[in-house]
């Protein structure tokens, strides 16, 4: 048992925390949200930048130009760039994080030509269509149909929770193949250019009012057979693939940004005032605020445990579905805390005499997403209690 | 970084577990309530080296560190095995006979404040009692104690005296060693706590796969899955601030021991309070009764709560801590 960062992973460290010291500032402020052109230039401007260092894809492999970086080197990675305040992945999120590690590991040479290079370098921007009003967290049930036309599909339905489609040149589309099989058994995976005839984007702000997710309306959209990855309705396991990067090693990022809202909350605490003290001067406040500190170290613990235990073993661990669960509900009441110490001032969302009322309202109504996406809270406890716990299984 | 079991953490947990099945079952509980206090049993667990673990090899003891001192422990506390098991291992190589099961050495933690009553457990059958206080670590004779015992403590496996007058007793530690007993045996109460929680999820579990109500396993309702499913996240996430805190006992460079051990104390407890409650509610009108040993953990939850410090002061700690940077 040791917590120990070995030597080569301290030098890795080492040598990005200077890269990032100079690239980071470098790169300038990010663009304002609703601004979709300069946002794609500002992300894919900083994933080239990442590139050309050799720090782009840590998790890919080397052969497709990844970094191929152990796990604890990954960690590492995630806890530098949250401290050197980096730009976010942004627009490049499905491509680097989703679609092309699947065409890694399912893509044909002639595929792999085409996105794999583009998509590390920024030069092609990925949206996943998977979601569809009818398909959540029964995601196997959509119904966006593709029928063979020669060598096209026809595509026809609609997709939701499509991010960044006003920007995307690609998106991995989920549709099916096969109308008489078994749910799981009729869907194939798709790379399908953005921008066809017959696709319609709508925006579909969310309720912290930014707009990042769209809608996808798809009316007879001709898109070539070569397009599809792995085989016709095998797309069901050609999404799961996807999971074998996953490790769990980007929660790194998450709880640096934790450590520091915490920081900024205690800081906030000592300067607003409640009952004509300084509330940090509060008792209960403290130990709330002490509380949730604990679990923000705790969750730490578990996520480097569960690493450890991938690292180990070559799989993701089984409990990564208890690190979602927990992490995304200490984030809403991290979030909750934060409004309530900020007290009237968060009825603006913008800074009012100082106080950090735009971010710690945004990330408070953000926080709300994330017991929803990427499987809801709910039924990650189904896997919990099902695969790990052994208990009888819901119906499907 | 491998933050997982060594193999010889692994091996050494499966001896205690192993240990513990055979001879701190459930049953045997039962039988333990009735009688006073197992000294074979305690000469066991001293043989099986529970108490000389962190002494040194120079000294007869085994050497280890805290890491896996709390892995021992999670495995006692999972079986709830009985006696003044964090005290007779923190004073095992500063009272003689305390490491080799000879002398059984109980505490009393008087750091923190708020103490009061004070209430000294198992004081029939300590041969030596040591107290933690501000200015240091003393020694008392427990036959010299004036005290009343309490003829029924919340917890049957731990009796308690009443003691109005606390007398001085030969100081053997001064106050930095007070305050790093205190912090090691928040560690090891942690690790007591995380095998509750483990325990109490495991059975709750077991329950709700065989107990049938409307011809259906109730481990079949998504309303009792939920509940396991939240239990098996608390073991998970104590289980790793109980790891992280005996590692960074260990290896201090690593973390903040102070913040790493109020974090194990304060998730590990909540976890074997949580997990222990929610055992009685899976368990239905069968978990409200004495027969069923499930009452067992909540009680030993609470008398670990109370001591090296509860939820709150380590909440406390922990934001000030933090807060000092802010």
């Amino acid at each position: 048992m040791d917590l120990r960062y070995s030597e080569s992973d301290e030098a890795f460290r080492k040598e990005l925390r200077a890269w990032l010291a100079e690239a980071v500032p470098a790169h300038g402020a990010p663009p304002d949200a609703a601004d979709w052109t300069g946002r794609r230039a500002y992300d894919t401007g900083w994933q080239r930048k990442l590139y050309d260092a050799g720090f782009a894809g840590v998790n890919w492999p080397k052969e497709y130009g990844g970094r191929d970086a152990s796990l604890t080197e990954q960690l590492v990675y995630y806890e530098e760039i949250a401290r050197a305040h980096a730009p976010y992945i942004g627009v490049n999120f499905v491509g680097i994080l989703h679609g092309g590690p699947t065409l890694i590991s399912e893509g044909t040479d002639e595929q792999k030509e085409r996105h794999i290079g583009p998509i590390l370098r920024g030069e092609q921007v990925w949206c996943q269509g998977f979601s569809e009003p009818g398909a959540g967290s029964d995601l196997a049930a959509l119904k966006c149909r593709a029928e063979r036309d020669g060598d096209h599909y026809v595509l026809n339905g609609h997709k939701i929770w499509t991010s960044f489609a006003q920007v995307a040149d690609y998106c991995e589309l989920l549709v099916r193949t096969d109308p008489d099989a078994r749910k799981h058994r009729g869907i194939s995976w798709l790379g399908v250019p953005m921008g066809l005839d017959g696709m319609e984007i709508r925006p579909l702000p969310t309720l912290t009012g930014e707009g990042e997710f769209s809608e996808v309306f798809l009316e007879n959209v001709r898109v070539p057979m070569d397009c599809l990855v792995g085989a016709e309705n095998d797309g069901w396991r050609v999404t799961n693939v996807t999971l074998a990067f996953e490790r769990g090693t980007a929660f790194a990022t998450d709880i640096v940004v934790f450590q520091e809202v915490m920081r900024e909350l205690m800081g906030v605490a000592k300067r607003v005032t409640r009952n004509d003290a300084a509330a940090w001067e509060d008792r209960g406040l403290r130990a709330e605020v002490g509380h949730l500190a604990a679990e923000v170290e705790a969750i730490w613990a578990m996520v480097r445990y569960t690493v450890s235990e991938a690292d180990k073993t070559g799989i993701p661990s089984v409990a990564a579905s208890a690190v979602k669960v927990y992490f995304t509900e200490l984030k809403q009441r991290i979030g909750e805390t934060c409004m309530r110490v900020l007290g009237r001032a968060t009825l603006s969302r913008e800074d009012v005499e100082g106080l950090p009322c735009q971010s710690f309202v945004y990330e408070a109504l953000q926080s709300l997403s994330m017991t929803i996406a990427a499987g809801s809270s709910q039924i990650q406890r189904n896997i919990i209690s099902e695969r790990i716990l052994g208990l009888p299984r819901e119906p499907r | 970084m491998d933050f997982q079991l060594s193999e010889d953490q692994q091996a050494l947990q499966e001896g205690v577990r192993n240990f513990c099945e055979g001879r701190v079952s459930s049953d045997q509980l039962r039988e333990m309530e009735k009688a006073t206090f197992d000294r074979e049993l305690w000469g066991e667990l001293a043989e099986m080296g529970v108490f000389a673990l962190r002494v040194a090899e120079s000294e007869g003891g085994l050497g280890l560190g805290n890491a896996d001192a709390v892995v021992v422990f999670e495995e006692l506390g999972r079986c709830l095995a009985p006696g003044p098991l964090v005290w007779s291992h923190l004073l095992a190589d500063q009272v003689e006979g305390a490491a080799s099961g000879e002398c059984v050495v109980g505490g009393l933690d008087l750091l923190g404040g708020g103490n009061d009553p004070v209430l000294v457990e198992h004081l029939d059958h300590l041969d030596a009692l040591v107290v933690l206080r501000e200015d240091g670590v003393f020694r008392l004779s427990p036959a010299s104690l004036e005290a009343s015992p309490i003829a029924t403590p919340l917890d049957p496996f731990t009796p308690l005296h009443h003691v109005a007058e606390l007398p001085e007793g030969e100081r053997i530690g001064d106050a930095g060693a007070a305050q790093r007993l205190r912090v090691e045996g928040a560690a090891l109460a942690a690790g007591l706590l995380l095998g509750i929680a483990e325990e109490t999820q495991a059975l709750a579990t077991e329950y709700a796969k065989g107990r049938e109500q409307f011809n259906r396993p109730i481990g079949s309702f998504q309303a009792i899955k939920h509940i396991l499913a939240d239990m098996f996240v608390r073991q998970e996430l104590a289980r790793a601030a109980v790891y992280a805190a005996g590692a960074t006992l260990d290896d201090p460079e690593v973390g903040s021991v102070a913040r790493a051990v109020s974090t194990a104390k304060l998730v590990a407890g909540e976890a074997a309070m949580k997990n222990s409650r929610n055992c009685v509610q899976v368990h239905g009108g069968m978990g409200y009764t004495w027969e069923m040993p499930i009452h067992y953990y909540l009680k030993r939850t609470w008398v670990l709560e109370n001591v090296f410090g509860g939820a709150e002061e380590h909440a406390l700690r922990v934001a000030e801590e933090i807060g000092e940077r802010a």
